[in-house]
C-alpha cells in the first residue's frame, strides 16, 4: 500500500479529501469512465464471479427451502428464530451506514461524505433487499407473505398492529422506499452527465430516459437543494427508528436477555458500527479496482474508522449495561442467562464476539492503524463477523435456554443455514458489482461542488 | 427593415462561461439590467445563484409539499390502525383499550416519513416540469458541457425586454466565452 507521508502521525489532517490537480472536466471523465468505457477491469470479473457463485448457492438453498420447508434449517422448538432472523438483523444493520453517511453527515455539513455517499447508499439498498428476503423465507409458507400487509380481503382479517412484527413490515418498507428515493434523487444530475457524455446511442437513450430531461437549470437546483435537505432531515429519524423497531421485536417480549430498555440505542449503535465496517470492507478493493484513489483518500478511511471506533465503544457499553442490568435486577432468569452466556454451551461464541467487537476495535485508537488499509480491511471483516455473532448470541442463546428447563434445546446451523448466510452475500455482491458498472459510484456533481468549495476556500481564506 | 422580417421562433439567447464566479457576476448584472426571465445551467448547484436570478423571491413549494405529505401519511397510518383495530376487527386482549395509541405510534411515524419523502420527490419533479426529455435549450452548441464543466446564462425570449440583437450584445459585454441564439425547435414550450 502506498501510504507515503500519511504514515507519520499528526499529518493526517493535511491529506485532502480530493487529490489536487482535478478540474470539473477531469472529475466527470474519471468517474463516468468506469461506467461508459467498454473495457471492464479484471477485478470486476473476479468480484462479480465470486458473487455469482455465492448467489447460485443462495438460489439452490432457497429452492430446497421452498420444496421441503423450514425443517431443513437447524431451528427447532424452542429455538424458532435461527439464521433467518440473525441475517435479517445483520443485513438491516449493514444498511444503516449508507443512510447515516447520506443524511446525518449531510445535515452536519461533513464534506467528507461526498465521495462515499453514493456507494454507501447503494450498499444500503442492496443490504435492505437482502434483509427483506429473510423474514419472507423464514415464514413457513412464503408464498402467502402478502398476508402480513394490510389489505381488504374476504376473510375480514387484518394484521395485528400492536405487534412489533407488524411494525417491522412498515418500518422496513418505509426505509427501503425512502432510501431508493433518496438515492435516485441524488443520481438524477449524474444521469444527465452520463447522457451528455455517452457516445453510444442506446446508452444515450438509457441514461436520457433515467435523467428525465434534467438540464441543471438554476430553477431545477433551487427545488432540488431544498428537497435534498428535507429528505436528509426526514431520513435521519427514519434510520434511527428502523433498527429501534427491529429491537422492539425482542425488547417488547418477556424473554430473558431480550426484555431490556437498552436495546434500541444499542441496536442502532451496532448497526452503524457494522455498516461502516462493511463500507470499509467494500471500498478498499473497489477503490483499487477502479483506481478511485483521487476521490476516496486515506482521510476518508481515517474518518470512517473513527466513526467505527465511536460506535464500537457504544456497543461495548451496551454489553456492559446488559450484564449490569441482569445483575442489578436480581432476576434469577436474567442472572442465569448471563451465567449461561459466559459458561454455557455457546460460551465460545460469546468470547469470540468479545474479541471481535470489544478488543479488535481498540486498535482503531491509533492513527497508524486507521490509515493502514490492509489492517483496516482485516479489522472491518472481523467486526462484521463479530456483529453476526452478536445477533446470534442475542437470539439463539436466549431462546435455547428459556424459562422451562424441560424444553431446553441447542441450535446448530445446518448446511442450508450456511447456504443462505453465504448465499445472501452473493446476492449482495452481484447487485453491488452490477451497480458499479452501470451507475456512477461516486456522486459526480457533488465532487464538482466540493472542488468548487475548496478552490473558493483557497482564494478567499475567510 | 429588420423588424418587418418574420420573427425567428427563439427560446432565448444564451452565454457560456468557464467559471462559476463569472456566471454569478453575469447573472447579477443581467438582473440589475432589468432582465427577469433568466435561467442558468450549471454542472452543480452554485451557491448564491438563486438569489442572483431572483428565484428566491418566488415561492418555493417543496417544503409545503413535504409537510403535507407527512401530515397525510401520519393520519393515514393512524386511521388505518384505528379502523382495523377498533372498528373492523376488534380484539379484546386482557381488556386493553382497543385504541391503544402508544402501540400505533410506530406505524404512524413510518407512514409520515414515507409519504413526506414520496410527496417531496414527486413535488420536486412536478415543480421542475420533469420528465421532459426534449427541451429547446438542448439545441445550444456545446450544451453537453452544462453537465460537465461549463456555466450557461440564458435570457429567455419571453422576457419583456428581450430583443435578439440587443440582448445578445448585452450578454457579449459580460465577457462570456460564447453567445448563441437558441431556437425553439419543432416543439413549442412556453412557461
Amino acid at each position: 500500500m502506498a501510504l507515503g507521508h500519511a504514515e507519520k502521525p499528526g499529518q493526517i489532517q493535511e491529506i485532502p479529501l480530493l487529490q489536487p490537480g482535478h478540474s470539473y472536466g477531469t472529475i466527470t471523465d474519471k468517474i463516468s469512465e468506469v461506467v461508459l468505457r467498454l473495457r471492464t477491469p479484471l477485478g470486476w470479473f473476479i468480484g462479480f464471479g465470486v458473487g455469482a457463485v455465492l448467489f447460485t448457492v443462495f438460489l439452490v438453498s432457497v429452492g430446497v427451502l421452498f420444496a421441503y420447508g423450514v425443517g431443513i434449517w437447524g431451528i427447532n422448538i424452542p429455538v424458532g428464530w435461527g439464521t433467518a432472523i440473525v441475517m435479517l438483523i445483520w443485513w438491516i444493520g449493514i444498511g444503516h451506514a449508507g443512510t447515516l453517511i447520506s443524511a446525518i453527515l449531510f445535515l452536519f455539513r461533513q464534506q467528507w461524505r461526498t465521495s462515499i455517499n453514493r456507494f454507501a447508499e447503494a450498499m444500503t439498498l442492496f443490504a435492505v433487499s437482502c434483509a427483506g428476503l429473510f423474514p419472507i423465507l423464514h415464514l413457513g409458507r412464503p408464498w402467502v407473505m402478502y398476508w402480513i400487509m394490510p389489505y381488504p380481503n374476504t376473510f375480514g382479517l387484518w394484521p395485528q398492529f400492536r405487534s412489533p412484527l407488524s411494525w417491522d413490515v412498515f418500518a422496513i418498507t418505509a426505509y427501503a422506499t425512502t432510501s431508493v428515493l433518496f438515492w435516485f434523487v441524488g443520481l438524477i444530475p449524474d444521469l444527465a452527465a452520463l447522457r451528455d457524455k455517452a457516445t453510444f446511442k442506446p446508452l444515450q437513450y438509457f441514461y436520457g430516459m433515467l435523467a428525465m430531461g434534467w438540464r441543471g437549470s438554476a430553477r431545477h437546483w433551487h427545488h432540488y437543494n431544498s428537497l435534498y435537505l428535507l429528505l436528509a432531515a426526514i431520513a435521519t429519524p427514519l434510520v434511527v427508528s428502523v433498527h429501534t423497531v427491529i429491537s422492539f421485536d425482542f425488547a417488547i417480549s418477556v424473554m430473558p436477555g431480550w426484555h431490556t430498555t437498552v436495546f434500541p440505542p444499542y441496536f442502532v449503535a451496532g448497526a452503524i458500527f457494522s455498516g461502516f465496517a462493511m463500507v470499509i470492507t467494500l471500498t478498499i478493493p473497489i477503490r483499487k479496482i477502479f483506481k478511485m484513489e483521487d476521490f476516496i483518500t486515506l482521510r476518508h478511511f481515517d474518518l470512517m474508522a473513527k466513526v467505527m471506533l465511536a460506535t464500537g465503544l457504544l456497543v461495548v457499553y451496551g454489553y456492559l449495561t446488559e450484564a449490569f442490568t441482569a445483575w442489578y435486577s436480581g432476576n434469577q432468569y436474567e442472572l442465569y442467562l448471563l451465567k449461561n452466556r459466559l459458561l454455557g454451551p455457546y460460551a465460545p461464541v460469546v468470547y469470540a464476539l468479545i474479541f471481535c467487537n470489544a478488543v479488535t476495535v481498540q486498535l482503531l485508537w491509533f492513527k497508524k492503524i486507521r490509515t493502514n488499509l490492509v489492517l483496516l480491511f482485516i479489522i472491518s471483516i472481523i467486526i462484521n463477523i463479530g456483529m453476526y455473532l452478536e445477533r446470534f448470541m442475542i437470539i439463539v442463546i436466549s431462546l435455547s435456554r428459556e424459562y422451562l428447563p424441560s424444553s431446553w434445546t441447542l441450535f446448530t446451523p445446518t448446511q442450508w443455514d450456511w447456504g443462505i448466510i453465504f448465499g445472501s452475500l452473493g446476492l449482495f455482491l452481484v447487485l453491488l458489482f452490477l451497480f458499479v458498472r452501470t451507475l456512477p459510484m461516486i456522486s459526480i456533481f457533488e465532487v464538482r461542488e466540493l472542488l468548487h468549495q475548496t478552490q473558493e476556500g483557497e482564494t478567499h481564506p475567510a | 427593415m429588420n423588424e418587418r422580417a418574420p420573427k425567428r421562433n427563439l427560446f432565448g439567447v444564451i452565454a457560456r462561461f468557464e467559471e462559476a464566479g463569472d456566471l454569478l457576476v453575469a447573472a447579477k448584472r443581467a438582473y440589475a439590467a432589468g432582465y427577469r426571465q433568466l435561467d442558468a445551467y450549471t454542472p452543480f448547484p452554485v451557491h448564491g445563484l438563486s438569489e442572483a436570478l431572483g428565484l428566491d423571491k418566488q415561492p418555493n413549494f417543496v417544503p409545503y409539499l413535504v409537510l403535507l405529505g407527512a401530515i397525510f401519511g401520519g393520519l393515514a397510518g393512524y386511521m388505518l390502525q384505528y379502523y382495523t383495530s377498533v372498528i373492523a376487527y376488534p380484539l379484546n386482549i386482557g381488556s386493553r383499550p382497543l385504541n391503544s395509541w402508544p402501540a400505533f405510534m410506530v406505524i404512524t411515524f413510518e407512514g409520515a416519513v414515507l409519504m413526506a419523502a414520496v410527496a417531496g420527490v414527486l413535488g420536486m419533479l412536478f415543480l421542475n416540469k420533469l420528465p421532459m426529455p426534449y427541451h429547446p435549450v438542448f439545441n445550444t452548441p456545446n450544451f453537453n458541457r452544462a453537465s460537465r464543466d461549463a456555466f450557461f446564462l440564458c435570457v429567455l425570449a419571453t422576457d419583456p425586454r428581450f430583443d435578439e440583437q440587443e440582448t445578445g450584445a448585452f450578454l457579449k459585454s459580460l465577457h462570456p466565452s460564447a453567445v448563441h441564439a437558441v431556437e425553439q425547435g419543432d416543439t413549442e414550450i412556453y412557461d
